[in-house]
């Protein structure tokens, strides 16, 4: 967990257990919580198998960085990764996504990218 | 078959046969030289084509000699079987039916037949008939195996041809920095989807795309499951980063998505690979499209 400014940077590696998805997820809700963090970016370039326990881990760190005010962007998901996550079912609609950490940055930052438009595209219900 | 209760025993027909194959390996051999399937397949020389028919009677005679008569499966013959594969392949491709291939192989059976029959000439009428019969199933069986090589030769080389298929029938094209178009072309079915979703999500990182046309222009027809596939590419790319457009829906395919009931409304669609490629132009800021007409009507 790295904080970069008002954006919090969370690396995912390897497989995540129970106890550690546990941890990570009541860390970066206190980290939100006493600072001034606005986003978090959950890095998932390190990932290579995934299954429906860290789809929902996903899903349940955005809910809670959305109750505290941040928004939460997923990048460097693998092919891989995403095709077992649609098989799964899970397509974590309201998640935002983005190719890069860098991609992330910049959308949370709301530049002047190519991301400009896309920062405020919302996936309808 | 009697033959084959009594295998194992001392003098049973099958172990017969076996022992006159062996004994006679270099006359059988020199014979079936001489028939139509050894004659077409090694035409550089003659010793060749007498060597292989000797591989041939060993792998039989082992086989006779473990009793198997009728056993396709029977050790003896995986020695063989690569060379009797192409025999029958080499057969095929000199454009003879399966049926022609079958009928030369049965072709072998009466030089062995009659020389077994001349070499049991001192044994009762019974046991020639026993041997005969032995020797008559164990050539039919090498006709199966023969057969069954060549058919599995042939589904191998379907298969292959049918990946080859795959993967050539699913580029990936570069449209623009960061823009990357599939051309669909052809039925899609649940393998082609596959390969389609993952040779797309595979250059949308390799380009850094973000964004990736689908375009199904040359599918000619949608149904649920076709449709299901497309929305699983669509909310993989966006699991990764990147926005897809499905574009060159045809009025027929509309009607039927329609019709089927089919929910597309998350996917972002434009008529033409055209709108669809101003439509992420414009989303990316490149400032290309004309403002008046940047293809966003189309939705």
């Amino acid at each position: 967990m790295l904080r970069l400014g008002d954006v919090l940077l969370v690396t995912l590696q390897g497989d995540l257990h129970d106890s550690t998805a546990e941890q990570l997820q009541q860390d970066i809700s206190e980290t939100i919580a006493s600072s001034s963090t606005t986003g978090v970016v959950i890095d998932l370039s390190g990932v290579e198998m995934v299954d429906s326990f860290l789809g929902r881990v996903l899903a349940e760190i955005a809910a809670k960085a959305g109750l505290l005010a941040a928004q939460t962007v997923v990048a460097g998901m693998r092919p891989a990764v995403a095709i077992t996550l649609v098989e799964l079912g899970l397509t974590l609609p309201g998640l935002r996504t983005a190719l890069t950490t860098e991609d992330a940055l910049g959308l949370l930052a709301g530049e002047a990218s190519p991301y400009r438009s896309r920062g405020t595209r919302r996936e309808s219900p | 078959m009697p033959e084959h209760e009594t295998a194992g025993q001392h003098g049973s027909p099958a172990r017969e046969v076996g022992d006159f194959l062996r004994r006679r390996r270099e006359q059988v051999a020199q014979r079936w030289a001489d028939t139509p399937l050894f004659r077409t397949v090694f035409t550089v020389s003659r010793d060749e084509a007498v060597e292989a028919g000797k591989a041939v009677i060993e792998a039989l005679a082992a086989v006779a000699s473990a009793g198997r008569v009728e056993d396709t499966e029977a050790d003896g013959f995986t020695v063989v079987r690569e060379q009797l594969t192409r025999t029958a392949a080499a057969r095929s491709r000199a454009g003879a039916g399966s049926a022609q291939v079958s009928n030369e192989v049965d072709a072998l059976r009466p030089p062995v037949v009659d020389l077994l029959v001349a070499d049991l000439s001192q044994s009762s009428a019974e046991h020639v008939r026993e041997c005969a019969t032995a020797a008559t199933v164990l050539m039919g069986t090498l006709r199966l195996v023969v057969m069954e090589s060549a058919l599995n030769e042939g589904r191998a080389l379907i298969d292959r041809q049918r990946m080859e298929l795959l993967e050539t029938a699913t580029p990936v094209i570069k449209l623009w920095d960061g823009i990357v178009a599939v051309p669909l072309i052809g039925t899609l079915d649940s393998a082609r989807s596959q390969v389609v979703m993952e040779t797309l999500l595979e250059s949308v990182v390799d380009q850094h795309a973000r964004f990736a046309i689908l375009d199904i222009t040359g599918v000619p027809t949608v149904d649920s499951l076709v449709a299901q596939h497309l929305m699983k590419t669509v909310a993989a790319a966006r699991l990764m980063g990147a926005e897809c457009i499905v574009s060159g829906i045809r009025p027929a395919i509309a009607q039927t998505i329609v019709h089927l009931g089919l929910d597309l409304g998350t996917v972002v669609t434009r008529a033409s690979l055209a709108d669809a490629l101003a439509y992420a132009l414009d989303q990316q800021g490149s400032g290309i499209v004309d403002p008046v007409s940047r293809g966003a009507v189309a939705r």
